[in-house]
């Protein structure tokens, strides 16, 4: 098939395709489609939403796409890593993609997103594109923190997409203070804070979740639950691992997250409940392939057997594939092309992202203050000198 | 007591100023500020443990509930980590808000979001987010408030990146710091001092702003370049009294700017007087004044003609009896002698 039209994402009024996706004419459908969740919704003190998940195939084709995409990247992250392109530490998504593309399909650009290191896909799905994220990862100029933040500090401000934070938990106060500035300026938007089953054992977790319910915030704690904190399991980090539970007054809901409608789904209710009654709790039952970081084989504390387990059972992209094929929406062939171009896609933009160069040294001082009221450093003779700050 | 005119080109002398001038305490003018930025600027909001309904535990929040609602002068509960990060989100987003540490020394639990979040987010997203932040709340040693209310945390904060910090030690620039701190882009970090909330004076009507790296020329003089913060400046000044009778005629600059320093108002002084006392309160090992002694070496050292001497207060908690307390903190007295040491 010619890939003529273009595949248009549902509801309208959500921001428009981003460089994520290419031109498909495979079933670009919009006629409503109603898919049943993996599993129903667990909840605690509200009722929970339906299982039944309207959709469209346009939408689920997308949803393949643009998890495909997302696991492409990491993938290739992996290969640069090993080829020392990429430094530091490197936290790779791959499995989780599913809590990424969900949210995003549930919620508007003008929705908030915070999380914490394990940004790479959270940053795709808020419309970033594939070069700044490898020249970031890369250290380059063209890095979407132009090669200052690495992988852990990946941001786009036009999309409220607030990174992108290195220190476990840190981000949550942060994203109640921008629900905190949503509710301020009377938008009707909410926050969705993102963080991990080892963050979740946090203090500063539960401080901002009860300002966050006495002044009834629109912000939406999301666990993203992979059951290891690092090398620790759940069960010997926390007493009590039923993190949507652990809002005590605050509502909370378990979702599988390896079900990318699934997610859809939590998200839109939480997304409607914060803005009318204050913070939820969303545990996203989820699991990452790969070991904490690129310096974590992920091995010494999990089975091989376990892996494997859950990429045959359990992966987001697989389940939407058998969705595709068992609607009839695509050939696999189709598919297998989608992959294919995806792939061309993705070392297209390693390439570029290499060619970007190496910042200046001079950007080592830049950034640090913003320039503005009186806030020149002032050297003995009254010029600005950049390095001096005693 | 009446600050001596500063000799600023921006900012407007205390003494010079066109109509008569109202008189107030310390934290009166840091209030009139707040009040001031809140009414012009709807994005200024205040957040603190009891600085809404009960009016702060220092009054500098006095009625401004009452002014402008809970929406934008918030109660916080007693959770500093999580408060201050609320507020660095709250400035990534586009308000300005003003977090108050009932306690300085209570912000240590914040330390994390005030260092990594607060100070380097500017940096990390490639300068997408900006955070105007105000960090404002009392420090210093007061009195026989113990150990752990007896907090300087300028040494502690002054190597985070990306932060400014200024420290106020008159009604006149404190209403001028708050003012320039709320309408900075950058993060900024306010010192009051407890012992300093209840200072009278004259300051203008009209509006004025203090500029943040600036510092302030307390009493000019020939002999010998005296900088000093806070609420040594006084204990600097009583010192220069005496000082003036024996025959010695004093330089004191209030530095005000602790991050970074005035190091051009301050150059401009050592090259004339050619000897430098730093009198702060800050703990001897990693203070303030040990950062300044680098930078006056770096930059100075040909026109230093004795070695740089620095008071600080003694390094250890703070004790409780009241001679003890004395001691820990630098004395008028050691400051006339040390400038008679420097001077010979």
């Amino acid at each position: 098939m010619a890939a003529a039209a273009l595949l248009r994402r549902v509801p309208a009024a959500r921001a428009p395709a981003t460089a994520l996706m290419a031109a498909r004419a495979i079933s670009g459908s919009t006629a409503p489609l109603t898919i049943e969740t993996s599993v129903p919704f667990t909840s605690h003190i509200v009722d929970p939403p339906s299982r039944d998940v309207t959709t469209t195939p346009a939408e689920i084709l997308t949803f393949f796409h643009d998890m495909s995409v997302m696991r492409r990247m990491e993938i290739a992250a992996d290969s640069l890593y090993k080829a020392k392109l990429i430094r530091g530490f490197c936290h790779l998504y791959d499995g989780q993609e599913a809590v990424a593309v969900g949210m995003e399909a549930a919620i508007t650009r003008s929705d908030s997103i915070i999380t914490a290191y394990r940004d790479h896909c959270t940053y795709l799905a808020r419309g970033g594109d594939l070069v700044s994220a490898f020249a970031e990862l890369m250290g380059r100029q063209a890095g979407c923190s132009r090669g200052k933040g690495g992988s852990m500090h990946f941001y786009k401000k036009d999309a409220n997409f607030y990174g992108g934070h290195g220190i476990v938990g840190a981000q949550v106060p942060l994203g109640c203070g921008l629900a905190f500035a949503q509710k301020y300026r009377k938008e009707e938007s909410a926050t969705f804070a993102l963080y991990g089953d080892g963050a979740a054992n946090q203090g500063q977790l539960f401080e901002a979740l009860n300002i966050s319910a006495l002044w009834k915030l629109p912000a939406i704690l999301v666990c993203e639950n992979n059951h290891y904190g690092m090398g620790t399991a759940e069960w010997r980090a926390a007493k009590s691992p039923a993190y949507y539970k652990r809002g005590d007054y605050v509502p909370g809901l378990k979702v599988d997250g390896m079900d990318v409608l699934a997610v859809k789904q939590a998200c839109k209710f939480a997304k409607e409940h914060a803005i009318a009654n204050g913070p939820i709790v969303l545990e996203m039952d989820t699991y990452r392939y790969h070991g904490h970081s690129m310096s974590d084989p992920g091995s010494t504390y999990r089975t091989r057997d376990e892996i494997s387990g859950v990429r045959q059972e359990r992966d987001p992209i697989e389940r939407v594939r058998k969705l595709i094929l068992a609607h009839d929406l695509a050939t696999p062939a189709e598919l297998k092309d989608m992959e294919k171009e995806i792939r061309k896609e993705v070392d297209d933009a390693i390439a570029k992202a290499k060619e970007s160069p190496i910042p200046d040294t001079s950007e080592l001082f830049t950034n640090v203050y913003v320039k503005g009221f009186g806030v020149e450093s002032f050297g003995a003779d009254r010029k600005e000198l950049r390095a001096t700050l005693p | 007591m009446v600050a001596r005119a500063a000799v600023a080109a921006n900012a407007v002398a205390a003494a010079e100023f066109k109509s008569g001038g109202h008189e107030l305490l310390l934290f009166e003018a840091l209030r009139e500020a707040l009040i001031e930025e809140m009414k012009a600027d709807p994005t200024v909001c205040v957040f603190g443990e009891d600085v809404g309904h009960y009016g702060g535990s220092y009054k500098v929040t006095k009625g401004l509930a009452e002014m402008f609602g809970d929406l934008r002068v918030l109660d916080t509960p007693i959770a500093e980590n999580s408060f201050t990060g609320m507020g660095v989100g709250a400035a990534m987003k586009g308000l300005r808000p003003v977090v108050e540490g009932m306690n300085m020394g209570f912000l240590l639990l914040a330390y994390n979001q005030i260092s990594n979040n607060c100070g380097m987010l500017h940096y990390t997203s490639g300068g997408q987010f900006k955070i105007p932040l105000v960090i404002r709340g009392p420090g210093g040693v007061g009195r026989q408030l113990g150990a752990e209310h007896s907090q300087r945390l300028e040494s502690y904060f002054q190597s985070i990146p990306g932060l400014q910090m200024v420290a106020c030690s008159t009604p006149y620039n404190a209403k001028g710091l708050m003012k320039a701190a709320i309408r900075s882009e950058n993060p900024v970090v306010l010192f009051e001092h407890v012992l300093l909330y209840n200072l009278k004076e004259k300051i203008p009507d009209e509006e004025y702003i203090c500029c943040l790296e600036e510092a302030e020329m307390v009493r000019p003089g020939e002999h010998v370049t005296i900088l000093t913060y806070s609420r040594m400046r006084y204990h600097v000044m009583q010192a220069a009294k005496t000082l003036v009778n024996k025959g010695y005629d004093p330089e004191v600059i209030d530095i005000r700017s602790l991050k970074p320093f005035d190091l051009h108002t301050i150059g401009n002084s050592i090259k004339k007087t050619h000897r430098v006392l730093i009198v702060e309160e800050c703990m001897r090992t990693g203070g303030i004044g040990a950062s300044l002694r680098s930078a006056i070496i770096d930059n100075f050292w040909d026109y230093l003609d004795a070695p740089i001497m620095c008071l600080s207060s003694q390094d250890v908690p703070t004790p409780y009896a009241a001679p003890l307390e004395d001691a820990t903190v630098v004395q008028p007295a050691q400051i006339v002698a040390a400038v008679e040491q420097i001077c010979q």
